[in-house]
C-alpha cells in the first residue's frame, strides 16, 4: 500500500499518548520519527528546553528510551561522557543522542557542541529548530529568522538573520551534517538512517514549527515545515565527509506562502519580505554552488 | 544503619502512557475518520503528534480519543480528505 | 610491596584516581590543578591507566562530561580550581541532585579580581551547599589516601552522591612530600571495580532521569540527598578505619584532633592551616598555654556530635580560616561551628579570617591569635581580621 508503509517505521511508539506537547507540536512529530528510527538501544540526553517539559511530570514520563535531563549549556559534553562510558564498558550498540532546542544549541549550548565535534565524539546531536525560546514563552534566539515577532522582539521585529549552525557544523569536518523536514519524511528519514550508520560526531538539524511561538494553525504543521523547504526558507542538505550536497530541489514557491501561514511575521512589510526572500535565495544558491563546485570542507 | 532500612527518593521516572493524565480532555475540535474514504495511507498515523491514531493489521486508523488533543494534523495530511473536524460537544 | 615516592600533592591527586581505576576523567587545566591533568593523560597516554580522558572545553563541561559518564555507568574523575569550580557551579549541584558518586580534586585558590593563583577557600566553601561530600587535606598523603576513600563512601548505597577532595593551592599542589603509594592489589579490595548502584542509562530499563518535579515531589528529594549525605558521617568512620586496617593510615575521620584532651584553648581550622595548628600548640604548651588542634577533615556532611563531644567543655574555642563570606559575619567554619554550638554550650567562639590569597599563615601566627584571643577575654566582635595591613 502506502508511502508510509514504504518508510518502514515501526509501529512501536516510543514517545507515549498523553505527553504534554501543545496541539500540533512539531517537535513532537519530530521526536517520535526520529525514535521509531533509531530504535530501542538510544538514549536521549536533554537539557533545559520544551522537550524536557513534554516528558510529563515525575514519577510519570511519556518517553520510553534511557532519557537524562540535563542543564541547558550542557548536552554536547553530556553526551560526551555518556558515550565513552559506554565505550570503557565495551557496549557498541547504543545510540547517544544528543536533542536539544535551537536554543540550547546556536546559543548557550555552542561551546559543548563544538568541543565535542572537534574532539570526534562518537555522538549524534539533533537539534529541533522551532527557531526561539519556546520554553520560556517565545523569547528570540540566535536561530529566530528575520522579521519574526518574539516576546524579546515584540514590536519591530528581529533585525538579523539567523546563525547558520549546520555549516558551523560542517566547518568543524565531522563525518556527516543534515538539516530536515518533516515535510519531507522520506529525506528525513533516509538521513537519519544514514546518521545511524556513521561513527563519530553527527550533527541533525530539524526544522520544528510550533503553532504557539510561530502563530500557526495548530492543523498547519506539517503543511508549513513542507512550505519551508518549497519557499527554500528551509534547504535540505547534508554534508557527508566534508562534500555538500542538497537532497531536496524544488521549484522555488514565493515565500509569502510560507510567512502567511504565520502569525509572527503578520507585521513584515514588503520591502522586509522582499530582503528576506533574497537572503533565502542567495543562501539556496550558495549551497547549489558549493555542492556543484564540489568543493570539500 | 542497615540497607534493609534504607530506600531513596530519587529523581527518576517510569515511561507511562498518559503521564500528563488523559490529554483527550484538551481537544475542541474532534477528527473523525471516514473509512469509506480511508485508503490505509498510514500518513495520519505518522504525523499525529500524540501518538493517537493506531493503525490496525490492515492498516485502518483508529483514533484513540483518551489522548487525541483535536490538533486537526491528521485531518490536514489526509490525502483524500478523509477525516473531517467536528467541534466537540460541550459539557 | 607498597613503595615510597617524594611527590607533589597534585601528583599525589592523580596518583590517587589512578589507584581507584577511574573510568572517564573529563578535565580542563587551570592553575594550580593544572599538573594533576598533565599526570592523569599521561597514566592514559602510556597505558599505566585503562580509562577515557576527555580533554573537554571548559569546567562546566567537564563536570557535566563527569555527569554523563558516572550515568553511562562509569566511575568519573576530574580536578579543578578556583575560577573553574565557579564556572562548573551549575553542573556540581547537578551532579549531587542527580545523585552520581563522581570524584573531583578541588585545588584551593582565591578569586579574581585582581588575579590571585594562590590559596583561598573561597572556591570550595561556594559550593558547600551543593550536595557534594567535602574532604580537606593537611598533606599529600592525605590527598592520595581520601581519594580513594571518598570513592569508597560516595558509591555506598546509603549515600550516592559525589564527593571532592579539597587541597590548599601550591602549599601542597606544587609541593614535594615523601607519599607511600599502595599496592593496587590492596587498593582493589577496598575498592572493587565500579558498578553502578544507583542512576544508570540503560536501554533494558528506559528510565527518565531529572524530569519535571512538582511541588508535590521536590522537597522529599532534598529530604533524601541530606539524609543520604548526612549517613555518610557514620561510613566515613567506618571506611577510615578499615582503610587504616589495610593501609595504616588514618587521617582523622571527620575532625582530626590533637593534644585535645587536656587542653584549655583549641584552635580549629582546615587544611593545611591543621597542621601549623598542631605546632602552635606545641608552642604555646612550652609556654604554659594548654592548646591543642582540631583540623576538620570533612567539611560536608558537617560533623556534630564529633564537633560538639569535642569543644564543649574548654576555655576557648578559635577558629582560624582562610574564607570569609563578604558581607556576611565570618568564614564558613566560624559561622557553622557557632551555629551547631549555639544552646549547647557557653564555650567562647573566635573566628579569626586571615591568609586570603595566599597570605603567609605560619604556627607563630596562630600562636600569636591564641594568646590574642586569651587576652580578649569574651569575643566582641563576630569576627576578627588578622594581618591586615592598613594604614
Ligand atoms: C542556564 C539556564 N539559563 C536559562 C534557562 C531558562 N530556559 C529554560 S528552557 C529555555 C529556552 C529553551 O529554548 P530552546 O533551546 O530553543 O528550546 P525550546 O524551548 O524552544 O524547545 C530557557 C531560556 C535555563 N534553564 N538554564
Ligand atoms: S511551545 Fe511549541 S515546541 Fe513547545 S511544546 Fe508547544 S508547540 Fe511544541
Ligand atoms: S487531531 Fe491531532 S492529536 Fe487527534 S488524532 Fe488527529 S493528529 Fe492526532
Ligand atoms: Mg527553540
Amino acid at each position: 500500500m502506502s508511502a508510509v508503509r514504504n518508510l518502514g517505521l515501526t509501529k512501536e511508539r516510543f514517545l507515549l499518548p498523553g505527553h504534554s506537547a501543545c496541539h500540533g507540536c512539531g517537535l513532537a512529530i519530530n521526536l517520535k520519527i526520529v525514535l521509531k528510527v533509531l530504535g530501542k538501544r538510544t538514549i536521549l540526553v536533554i537539557p533545559a528546553c520544551c522537550s524536557s517539559v513534554i516528558q510529563g511530570p515525575y514519577p510519570k514520563v511519556a518517553f520510553k528510551v534511557p532519557t537524562m535531563n540535563i542543564a541547558f549549556a550542557s548536552t554536547g559534553a553530556a553526551i560526551s561522557g555518556v558515550s565513552r562510558a559506554l565505550k570503557i564498558r565495551g557496549i557498541e550498540d547504543v545510540f547517544v543522542v544528543g536533542w536539544a532546542g535551537d536554543g540550547g544549541t546556536v546559543d548557550i549550548g555552542i561551546q559543548a557542541l563544538s568541543g565535542a565535534a572537534e574532539r570526534g565524539e562518537n555522538i549524534l546531536y539533533i537539534c529541533y529548530d522551532n527557531q526561539a525560546y519556546m520554553n520560556t514563552g517565545i523569547q528570540r534566539s540566535g536561530s529566530t529568522p528575520y522579521g519574526a515577532w518574539t516576546t524579546t522582539t515584540p514590536i519591530v521585529g528581529k533585525k538579523q538573520f539567523p546563525k547558520d549552525l549546520p555549516l558551523i557544523m560542517a566547518a568543524h569536518r565531522i563525518p556527516y551534517v543534515a538539516t530536515a523536514s518533516l515535510g519531507y519524511l522520506a529525506d528525513m528519514i533516509r538521513k537519519l538512517r544514514k546518521a545511524k550508520e556513521i561513527k563519530g560526531p553527527r550533527y541533525i538539524h530539524l526544522l520544528s514549527p510550533c503553532p504557539v511561538g510561530w502563530r500557526h494553525d495548530s492543523a498547519h504543521t506539517v503543511r508549513i515545515a513542507k512550505l519551508a523547504v518549497d519557499t527554500w526558507a528551509w534547504p535540505l542538505y547534508e554534508v557527508e565527509n566534508g562534500r555538500v550536497k542538497v537532497t531536496v530541489k524544488p521549484k522555488r514557491k514565493p515565500l509569502k506562502e510560507y510567512i502567511s501561514l504565520q502569525g509572527r511575521f503578520k507585521r513584515l512589510t514588503d520591502g522586509e519580505i522582499k530582503l528576506m526572500e533574497e537572503e533565502v535565495i542567495r543562501r539556496y544558491e550558495m549551497l547549489l554552488k558549493m555542492e556543484k563546485s564540489g568543493i570539500e570542507f | 544503619m542497615e540497607m534493609a532500612d534504607f530506600f531513596h527518593i530519587m529523581p527518576v521516572s517510569k515511561p507511562s502512557v498518559g503521564a500528563v493524565g488523559k490529554t483527550g480532555t484538551w481537544r475542541v475540535f474532534k477528527p473523525i475518520i471516514d473509512h469509506e474514504k480511508c485508503t490505509r495511507c498510514g500518513l495520519c498515523w505518522i504525523y499525529c503528534p500524540d501518538e493517537s491514531i493506531e493503525l490496525k493489521e490492515d492498516d485502518t486508523p483508529k483514533i484513540n480519543y483518551d489522548f487525541c488533543k483535536g490538533c486537526g494534523i491528521c485531518s490536514d495530511v489526509c490525502p483524500v480528505k478523509a477525516i473531517k473536524m467536528e467541534a466537540e460537544e460541550i459539557g | 610491596m607498597a613503595k615510597w615516592e617524594m611527590m607533589t600533592g597534585n601528583k599525589a591527586a592523580a596518583v590517587g584516581a589512578k589507584l581507584a581505576r577511574v573510568q572517564v576523567i573529563p578535565a580542563y587545566p587551570i592553575t594550580p590543578q593544572t599538573t594533576i591533568v598533565e599526570y592523569l593523560s599521561k597514566f592514559v597516554e602510556q597505558g599505566e591507566l585503562k580509562a577515557e580522558f576527555i580533554r573537554v572545553e571548559s569546567e562546566h563541561s567537564a563536570m557535566a562530561a563527569c555527569i554523563g559518564a558516572a550515568a553511562g555507568g562509569a566511575r568519573a574523575f576530574t580536578a579543578t580550581s578556583s575560577h573553574g569550580l565557579l564556572l562548573m557551579t551549575e553542573m556540581v549541584f547537578w551532579a549531587a541532585g542527580a545523585r552520581l558518586p563522581i570524584g573531583m580534586a578541588v585545588v584551593n585558590r582565591a578569586l579574581a579580581p585582581p588575579w590571585n593563583i594562590h590559596v583561598e577557600h573561597t572556591d570550595s566553601h561556594s559550593q558547600r551547599d551543593s550536595g557534594f561530600i567535602q574532604f580537606y587535606a593537611k598533606d599529600n598523603q592525605e590527598v592520595l589516601d581520601t581519594i580513594i576513600l571518598m570513592y569508597k563512601v560516595a558509591e555506598d548505597e546509603r549515600v550516592l552522591l559525589p564527593a571532592m577532595i579539597c587541597l590548599d593551592g601550591f602549599i601542597l599542589s606544587h609541593t614535594y612530600m615523601p607519599v607511600e603509594i599502595p599496592d593496587q592489589e590492596d587498593v582493589d579490595l577496598f575498592l572493587p571495580p565500579y558498578e553502578p548502584k544507583g542512576f544508570l542509562l540503560d536501554p533494558e530499563e528506559p528510565l527518565t532521569y531529572g524530569s519535571l518535579t512538582l511541588p508535590e515531589h521536590y522537597m522529599e528529594m532534598r529530604y533524601d540527598i541530606q539524609r543520604s549525605i548526612e549517613s555518610a558521617r557514620d561510613l566515613i568512620l567506618k571506611y577510615s578505619k578499615e582503610y587504616e586496617e589495610i593501609f595504616g593510615r588514618y587521617h582523622g575521620g571527620l575532625l582530626e584532633l590533637y593534644k585535645v584532651e587536656d587542653a584549655d584553648y583549641l584552635l580549629i581550622s582546615m587544611g593545611t592551616l591543621g597542621e601549623e595548628a598542631k605546632v602552635a600548640a606545641d608552642t604555646l604548651r612550652r609556654e604554659g598555654i594548654k592548646a591543642g588542634a582540631v583540623r576538620v577533615r570533612v567539611f560536608r556532611p558537617f560533623p556534630t556530635e564529633t564537633f560538639v563531644n569535642t569543644v564543649s567543655e574548654k576555655k576557648a574555642l578559635i577558629v582560624v580560616e582562610r574564607h570569609l563570606s563578604l558581607g556576611g559575619i565570618g568564614g564558613a567554619l566560624g559561622t557553622e561551628l557557632k551555629a551547631l554550638l549555639y544552646g549547647k554550650t557557653d564555650v567562647p567562639i573566635f573566628n579569626y579570617v586571615t591568609g586570603l590569597g595566599g597570605r603567609d599563615t605560619t604556627y607563630i601566627d596562630l600562636a600569636k591569635i591564641v594568646k590574642h584571643s586569651i587576652k580578649t577575654g569574651r569575643p566582641k566582635d563576630n569576627y576578627m581580621w588578622y594581618n591586615l595591613k592598613m594604614g
